[in-house]
């Protein structure tokens, strides 16, 4: 494959950011909306295109003669080197997931690109202060995001995810004259540098043993004598672990080195994924302006973390350890996400949790995924939920910020009733929430119930605690639908103030991620995506019982959300005064960030680093002082020996003539 | 002798120092500092052109463009000139900064001129340190480099500057002192029994003849002295005093550059010389270094003085760097050296940036001050790429120095390297916080001050030497590999011969 196109897809956003974030300035509002929507929407095509490519076009160097997904590096040029076979490569790797990954960050990126042309204005068309800025900002994310999924090595994959990171940071301070903006840029950015932190070590474990980054090298075997064509292989995994199995490698308290180091890795995606406890972060992103939430909050930068195990995961299913505590953590991380979002009352805070909750069951689905268990069902179920989940999360966030942009608030009080002012926004919305409760034949219930399944081969007690969970997702969405389409009418009814909807930029990215999310389900993704890149046959492994269960429990919650909020009733309230415990928790997050401000604020900055500071300026530095003053002193003492007084010297001689010649006598005899 | 393209590092400073002499105004001040490092730089990017060219034709010894003419034939001293990769790098870093320094002191006032003669005397110490290979002269150009801080802080100063100044050259020539003792020393085992002795370093390094004790002892007495200059804990609290009194292009050359030389000595003289001592000691002082990276980190977190942190961010990032030399293996050294390159860069921007934002505001404390993105937006902006690049942004010079000094630590595999190793990997999120704090408090939120809203935005002096600066670190940020291949040559284990080097 020629790499004139992959250059493009990476090449096109940099420069559109550097275009935007020099010369914005220099250019009208409307010209640098227009450029960067233009810019983005080439990159769109073409990595349609170079998809469509790999999957379909049958070339030898994508897909072997049996029909397996090969992996392909269409570049990789030298970047750093350390040493002799130690070298950081910039590429561009191709196989099913970073094609699908693509796709999918293409497509919410142009949607985002055209909805902010409609929603970064106010009402009168104004557009707003740094409007340039945040395009070039959006540039820079798609461009980091797309090196990160297309990265040949796990370095690769780390310089974008730091970048990935940074630009998050700026996009979540856009607005930088609010402080909870501010502040809420740099807590992302500091948890996922903590994160990032378990990342690098487990990097740097990794390759010191292994010898190399190169996924390729890592997971899979050359195929024939092709230089880049590769296949993903158990066995060269297998030749990984026995480098950990050898003497070389040690132990390290009780667990051998390449569990800390995938785990450490982990710790990275947990960072950013958002998994517990290191999720504090997100629901504070939301500061950001609405598309960004939904682009990189909600659809591609939060997956990265399931990515990246996604991308390990034949090493991953090395270690079973590794596995059981992603799978835990996911767990837990799910339920919590899910309670805390049924008591939230900003709307993008409950979909903030919602997502929480929803990659969460990405990872538990990784977690749960083995190849003995319906083929490694769990993997594919895994991305197919994240392309699902992409579409309808990011199309709730739009409508979000739609219904925003009507009304001026996050809160869902300040709403109820808009269905009548904003019937394109309530259609769409309402599908979202459809598909993110699973309901058929929308696309969360395909791909959830995948996951469902695959819980269900791994252990029964995995299965009914997703599918509980599954529950309250269905519960909480219509919990927000009906809030604030239903409820009670909305006060402002007549005239200019009416809320109505949005010009057409932003409702066609609404219609257009409905229509995905409704025919999502049916593309036979077992086909292109698989954890060993062979064609799965979903519907050999599905399963019925599951299908009806999950469906039944996604319409109890839903008619449990519809008997309590369709209409204006004290149901809501006796319900928060019976568990009034569980509903503070649960509506204070679980004092998580409280944790997190004592720890940071009482602990390390009042019993660190002031200590630290207060030792190093009066101790360390005391003692230089010192050394100057004893000097000071001392000078100052025996200044008074140079007196000039003759009388004096002369005595001072003579005593001293005497004690020599005593000591020189005494010597003597 | 004129015949040497590196004598010109020396002698143009020396013209310049006589044209300053001349000059009658302002303008005339201004044109020769800036014409001089100009020209300065360009011979700078010619040497590293020509040294390229040369080692690409296979030119294998250790150093190119060697000179030696004799200068005092009883006590063998030369004045023995050489470079490597290295001292190139070292050079264009220091022709860049003082290009960049020049112009952000456009407006210094009072006595621009005598200003000026003081800083053109420390480049001509600093671009003679790096040229000489010759221990003595080596030394006679470091005292030259020194001496000058005193004036120009003690004078053009802000603050507690008598206390400052006293208080830094006296650290500082407390740790001369050391060195030229350990210097001495290593004179009188230069050469095998009955041999002539000598003061050149590659001379002493083929001959190799100090002994054992004698390394134990030598060793620690230069590593030390140039430690001090390399704000090795506990000897760094010169730095902060220093840097927060010191005149806008003296923070920046001192930062940028002279604390450099302190990194660079200890790996060209006490490592190269003094091998054995080297891999035995390493160890002492690696805890010393590596309680500095972590400490200096966490110091910064809770100063309110913009020049405070930016001080202790460079104990910080220079704990670093001699972190990284003692790890005595190609990639961590090549990564110490990258990191010398990219702090000496990102920090001189620092401190250009400081002060251009004091001498608008007229405080450095940063709970006086508040959204100045809103008023100058220039400057902010590139306060915020200057953070960036110091919280290890890749795609800008902190990160690669960073992470090949991590790659490099790591491949030691035992507890002790790796627990320190790991230790110094947690200053990635420690900088990150006291970074961020900075920016959120000064550049974000609201403007805190009114009167500050009348300020203006940087002038096109300023603008040049920051946009300069910060080309500068994304061009090692985004291509370090040609940086990195011209360093690593000189740490390749045939020229390097530390034990146990790989």
């Amino acid at each position: 494959m020629e790499a004139t196109l992959p250059i493009l897809i990476l090449a096109i956003p940099l420069f559109m950011f550097l275009l935007l974030g020099l010369l914005g300035n220099k250019m009208s509002h409307k010209m640098a909306g227009i450029l960067g929507t233009a810019g983005m929407g080439v990159t769109l095509v073409l990595a349609y295109i170079t998809a469509f490519t790999y999957f379909f076009s049958g070339n030898p160097d994508f897909v072997s003669a049996e029909g397996q997904h090969l992996q392909y590096v269409v570049f990789n040029v030298d970047w750093l080197q350390f040493y002799k076979d130690l070298v950081i490569r910039i590429g561009f790797l191709l196989d099913p997931i970073s094609a699908l990954l693509l796709v999918v960050i293409t497509t919410i990126s142009f949607m985002v690109h055209l909805y902010s042309n409609g929603y970064m204005r106010d009402h009168h068309g104004v557009y707003e202060r740094g409007f340039q800025r945040f395009y070039a900002f959006l540039a820079l994310f798609s461009f980091s995001m797309l090196g990160l999924v297309v990265a040949t090595n796990i370095f690769q994959m780390y310089i974008f995810w730091e970048l990935v990171g940074a630009s998050s940071y700026l996009l979540i301070g856009f607005y930088y004259i609010k402080p909870s903006a501010v502040s809420a840029s740099k807590k992302a950015f500091i948890v996922t540098r903590f994160a990032d932190l378990g990342f690098l070590i487990g990097i740097l474990i990794l390759s010191y043993y292994t010898g190399t980054f190169n996924f390729t090298d890592l997971t899979s075997s050359a195929v024939a004598d092709s230089s880049n064509v590769f296949a993903v292989n158990i066995a060269t995994s297998e030749h990984i672990r026995n480098i950990f199995a050898s003497s070389a490698a040690p132990v390290f308290m009780g667990g051998s080195v390449l569990t800390w180091a995938l785990v450490l890795i982990f710790m990275g995606g947990m960072g950013k994924s958002a998994m517990l406890p290191l999720h504090i972060w997100l629901p504070d992103a939301m500061e950001g302006p609405t598309p960004v939430s939904a682009l990189i909050h909600a659809a591609t930068m939060v997956v990265a973390g399931v990515y990246l195990v996604a991308r390990l995961f034949p090493l991953y299913l090395m270690e079973e350890t590794a596995l059981v505590i992603i799978t835990v953590v996911g767990a837990i991380t799910a339920f919590y996400a899910a309670m805390v979002a049924c008591t939230q009352v900003d709307i993008k805070r409950v979909l903030a949790f919602s997502t929480i909750s929803q990659i969460a069951f990405m990872m538990v689905s990784l977690g749960v995924a083995r190849p003995e268990i319906h083929e490694g069902l769990g993997y594919m179920a895994s991305m197919f939920h994240l392309f699902t989940h992409a579409m309808f999360k990011a199309l709730l966030f739009l409508g979000a910020g739609a219904l925003i942009h009507a009304i001026g608030s996050n809160d869902y009080t300040e709403m109820h009733g808009l269905r009548k002012y904003m019937p394109i926004t309530h259609i769409t919305f309402l599908i979202g929430c459809l598909a993110i409760a699973g309901i058929i034949p929308f696309s969360g219930f395909f791909s959830k119930d995948e996951i469902l399944s695959s819980c269900m081969g791994y252990n029964w007690v995995a299965y009914v605690w997703m599918s509980l969970v599954a529950g309250l997702t269905a519960f909480y969405m219509f919990r927000l639908y009906f809030l604030i389409f239903w409820w009670k009418e909305h006060p402002v009814r007549e005239g200019h103030h009416a809320p109505h909807d949005q010009p057409w930029t932003m409702s066609v990215p609404l219609i257009f991620l409905a229509a995905v999310s409704v025919v999502a389900g049916f593309v036979p993704f077992g086909n292109l995506v698989s954890w060993n890149g062979e064609p799965y046959d979903f519907m050999k492994h599905f399963n019925w019982n599951v299908a009806t269960v999950s469906l039944v429990v996604a319409i109890i919650g839903i008619g449990i959300a519809m008997v309590m909020y369709r209409k204006e009733n004290p149901l809501p309230d006796k319900m928060q005064r019976a568990f009034p415990a569980l509903w503070r928790w649960c509506f204070h997050r679980f004092y998580w960030d409280e944790l997190y401000q004592f720890i940071t604020h009482k602990i390390i900055f009042a019993r660190v680093c002031r200590p630290i500071a207060w030792f190093d300026r009066h101790v360390i530095d005391g003692t230089m002082d010192g050394f100057a003053i004893v000097t000071n002193k001392v000078s100052w003492a025996i200044r008074g020996l140079q007196s000039g007084r003759v009388q004096m010297y002369v005595w001072i001689y003579l005593i001293g003539a005497l004690l020599l010649g005593t000591v020189t006598a005494v010597c003597l005899l | 002798m004129f015949s040497n393209i590196l004598i010109y590092f020396v002698v143009i400073p020396l013209v310049m120092l006589g044209a300053l002499g001349l000059c009658r105004n302002i303008r005339q001040i201004r044109a020769v500092a800036v014409t001089g490092s100009l020209a300065l730089t360009a011979l700078s990017v010619y040497l590293l052109v020509e040294y390229i060219a040369l080692r690409g034709a296979g030119a294998t010894a250790p150093m190119l463009f060697t000179g030696t003419w004799s200068w005092f034939t009883p006590l063998n001293i030369n004045l023995a000139v050489g470079v490597d990769g290295i001292s190139v790098a070292m050079l264009l870093l220091s022709s860049i900064i003082l290009l960049t320094g020049s112009f952000a002191s456009w407006k210094i006032q009072p006595m621009t001129k005598e200003f000026f003669l003081w800083l053109i005397l420390l480049s001509t110490g600093v671009f003679g340190f790096f040229i000489s290979i010759d221990l003595f002269t080596m030394f006679m150009f470091y005292e030259v480099a020194l001496i000058p801080m005193y004036l120009l802080i003690g004078v053009w100063g802000s603050g507690n500057k008598n206390y400052s100044a006293m208080k830094l050259t006296l650290m500082l020539m407390g740790g001369s002192a050391f060195l030229m003792l350990g210097l001495i020393g290593i004179y009188y085992h230069s050469a095998p029994a009955g041999e002539p002795l000598t003061w050149n370093l590659l001379e002493i390094a083929a001959n190799s003849s100090i002994d054992k004790s004698w390394q134990y002892f030598l060793f620690p007495m230069t590593f030390v002295g140039f430690g001090v200059l390399g704000a090795m804990f506990p000897f760094h609290t010169w730095s902060p005093d220093g840097h927060a009194s010191a005149p806008t292009a003296v923070s920046m050359l001192h930062a940028g550059v002279l604390m450099k030389l302190g990194g660079y000595g200890c790996f060209r003289v006490a490592i190269y010389l003094m091998p054995e001592a080297a891999h035995d000691l390493a160890w002492i002082f690696l805890i010393l270094t590596g309680i500095s990276v972590v400490y200096g980190a966490f110091s910064a977190c809770v100063q309110t003085d913009l020049k405070y942190i930016n001080a202790y961010s460079s104990v910080s990032h220079c704990g670093l760097v001699l972190f990284a030399i003692l790890m005595l293996n190609t990639t961590a050294m090549t990564g110490a050296i990258m990191q010398m390159l990219s702090h000496g860069l990102m920090t001189a921007l620092f401190f250009a940036l400081i002060g251009m934002i004091y001498g608008r505001t007229h405080t450095r404390d940063i709970r006086l001050m508040g959204g100045l993105m809103q008023i100058m937006p220039f400057l902010a902006v590139c306060y915020v790429i200057a953070g960036f690049a110091s919280l290890g942004l890749p795609g800008l010079s902190g990160f690669v120095a960073e992470m090949t000094i991590f790659v490099g630590s790591f491949e030691h595999a035992d507890m002790f390297h790796r627990v320190f190793t790991i230790v110094a990997c947690c200053s990635i999120v420690i900088t990150a916080v006291y970074i961020l704090r900075v920016v959120g408090k000064l550049l974000f939120g609201p403007v805190y001050d009114q009167h500050h809203l009348a300020l203006t935005d940087a002038e096109w002096w300023e603008r040049t030497s920051t946009i300069t600066l910060i080309l500068c670190v994304a061009a090692i940020g985004c291509f370090p590999n040609f940086f990195a291949d011209v360093i690593r040559f000189t740490f390749s284990p045939e020229i390097f011969t530390v034990i146990g080097m790989h």
